[in-house]
């Protein structure tokens, strides 16, 4: 019977979890920036960027490798502190991790000593979610992310696919605020990043979430954003701010979309010449 | 069918051994037959004097080992994250490593008389720098990307360590263990011929002074399975289980 209460008492919370109208806060950049000393010297990763993220928003940041995107991330994350200039969420500056924020990563970074369940599970336990709460919850979102039967498994198990979906579970069990990713799927094939793609959109209209995504590949940035932000190569800085109007769901095949796409890709063509050209 | 294979090489072995025994060449008292060991480790374990005995060395070395573990698992995970530590302490460790155990008898003999105290100090020098060696490696080489993707999802403090950097650090961990245990394993045996309580060692030792080789044979034997039997028993599964969660599986 009690049992019975618990139970009813979790999925209730885990309902929020997944249909929380308002899950998004604002993100507010103000110049920040970053330099690494090296053996070489200081090294400019990032150059004083502003953005202004409103909350739900769905902005992807599209730039060549090395200019900053990765480091600006943990920097919002609260992984790494800037060099210069303050990140807000919510209208509070953040000063270290924290469960309103977090980042997902390229290579998913699932802890290989726990199995899918578990890996869900972790921040929760984090956060001192009693034992029995945390299954109910991991187990709504093992569903969610489509992996029901693999809860057993070791990361080693899964396929490239699913440990970014495990990621995605493991995330969204925290039901932060914001989402960070990093290339999530960068490395996944064609197909199945379709397949996430349509499944990070769903999570997103369901739960309104911030996300700030970064990707390589312009047509993802089209297909899901609600902005793209294009950065120069290094050191970093925002060189043009596209607002995509397209309607929802979006398909990559379609026309629209593609031309959106090569305009983007003409103007991050462009500051790539540029910076061949001055490096002459 | 490797196991017929092991099977027809002991059964040929101790063929060799027991018509070498029986031909004469050496005093029996020298070297006793296969059958006459067993027969010796038979009563020995009949009488009680040999379960006696492998029951207080085995003893030992878990308190020792037990000991080792808990101050290695310590000192490694601070050796392991603190840097000055790992210049000081860190390097003491590593000359230490290199001193063989049982040379520290002697001194613990002194320090503590030839009474229990003294064995169990040479079987926690025997283990505790291995283990701590192993943790150290471990923690050191745990891949950042785990700690940081623990802080993103709120971890702090020292549920990072246990949760994050010393099952990360496992498999490293794992090696250390098992070398430590090997090491105090062999120091006990080395240090208990000195001593004259009941043991496994101090029965080698008085096989000798019986001139009784069927005996100290006989112990050998029985050091050998008992060592067998703890890498298969508490170290085979821990690994296998270790693998197959990590994929570490050939
Ligand atoms: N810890 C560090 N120490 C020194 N330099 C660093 C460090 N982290 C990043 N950098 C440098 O900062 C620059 C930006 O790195 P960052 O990882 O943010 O790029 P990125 O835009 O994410 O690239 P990619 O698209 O390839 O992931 C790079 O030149 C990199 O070499
Ligand atoms: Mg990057």
């Amino acid at each position: 019977m009690l049992e019975h209460a618990t139970g009813v008492a979790a999925t209730a919370r885990q309902d929020t979890i997944m249909t929380a109208a308002s899950g998004g806060i604002p993100l507010s950049i103000q110049q920040v920036s970053k330099q690494f000393t090296t053996r070489a010297g200081l090294l400019t990763a990032l150059e004083s960027t502003s953005i202004e993220v409103a909350a739900g928003e769905f902005v992807c940041l599209l730039g060549p490798s090395g200019c900053g995107k990765s480091t600006l991330l943990s920097i919002i994350a609260g992984l790494d502190q800037p060099s210069g200039g303050l990140v807000a969420a919510a209208g509070q500056p953040i000063s270290g991790p924290g469960t309103d924020r977090v980042l997902l990563f390229q290579e998913a970074a699932l802890f290989p000593w726990l199995d899918v369940q578990h890996n869900v599970e972790f921040g929760l336990r984090q956060r001192g979610v009693s034992r029995k709460e945390r299954a109910v919850i991991a187990h709504g979102l093992i569903e969610r992310v489509h992996l029901q039967g693999f809860e057993r498994s070791f990361v080693h198990q899964l396929s490239g696919g699913m440990r970014q979906r495990v990621a995605i579970a493991r995330a969204l069990a925290l039901n932060p605020a914001v989402l960070l990713m990093d290339e999530p799927f960068g490395a996944l094939d064609a197909l199945t990043r379709d397949r996430l793609h349509s499944e990070l959109e769903e999570i997103w209209s369901a739960t309104h979430k911030t996300i700030v995504f970064v990707t390589h590949n312009v047509r993802e940035a089209v297909a899901l954003g609600d902005r793209v932000l294009v950065f120069s190569p290094r050191p970093g800085r925002i060189i043009a701010d596209f607002r995509i109007e397209l309607p929802r769901p979006r398909s990559l095949d379609d026309l629209a979309l593609a031309a959106q796409a090569a305009q983007i890709t003409a103007t991050l063509r462009a500051a790539m010449g540029d910076d061949l050209n001055t490096r002459r | 069918m490797p196991w017929l294979r092991r099977i027809a090489f002991y059964a040929a072995l101790l063929a060799v051994w027991e018509v070498v025994a029986r031909s004469g060449l050496y005093p029996p008292y020298l070297l006793p037959g296969p059958i006459e060991v067993l027969a010796t480790l038979w009563s020995g374990l009949a009488q009680g004097l040999f379960v006696t005995g492998t029951l207080v060395s085995l003893r030992r070395l878990a308190v020792g080992y037990a000991i080792s573990l808990v101050i290695g698992l310590a000192l490694g995970l601070l050796i392991g994250r603190v840097k000055w530590l790992e210049e000081t302490v860190g390097s003491l460790v590593l000359g230490l490593q290199a001193l063989p155990s049982v040379c520290w008898l002697p001194l613990a003999i002194l320090w503590f008389g030839l009474n229990e105290r003294a064995i169990i100090f040479v079987v926690v020098m025997g283990a505790l720098f291995s283990i701590t060696l192993g943790v150290e490696a471990g923690v050191k080489n745990t891949p950042p990307i785990f700690l940081r993707a623990a802080r993103t999802l709120g971890a702090r403090g020292p549920s990072i360590y246990s949760q994050v950097v010393l099952p990360a650090a496992l498999p490293a961990i794992l090696g250390g263990l098992k070398q430590g245990w090997s090491f105090a394993w062999r120091s006990l045996m080395a240090g208990e011929l000195l001593y004259f309580t009941l043991s496994l060692g101090n029965l080698l030792q008085s096989g000798r002074d019986l001139n009784d080789a069927a005996q100290v044979m006989a112990v050998m034997l029985l050091i050998i399975f008992v060592g067998v039997a703890i890498d298969r028993i508490i170290f085979a599964p821990i690994e296998r289980r270790v693998r197959d969660r990590w994929g570490l599986t050939g």
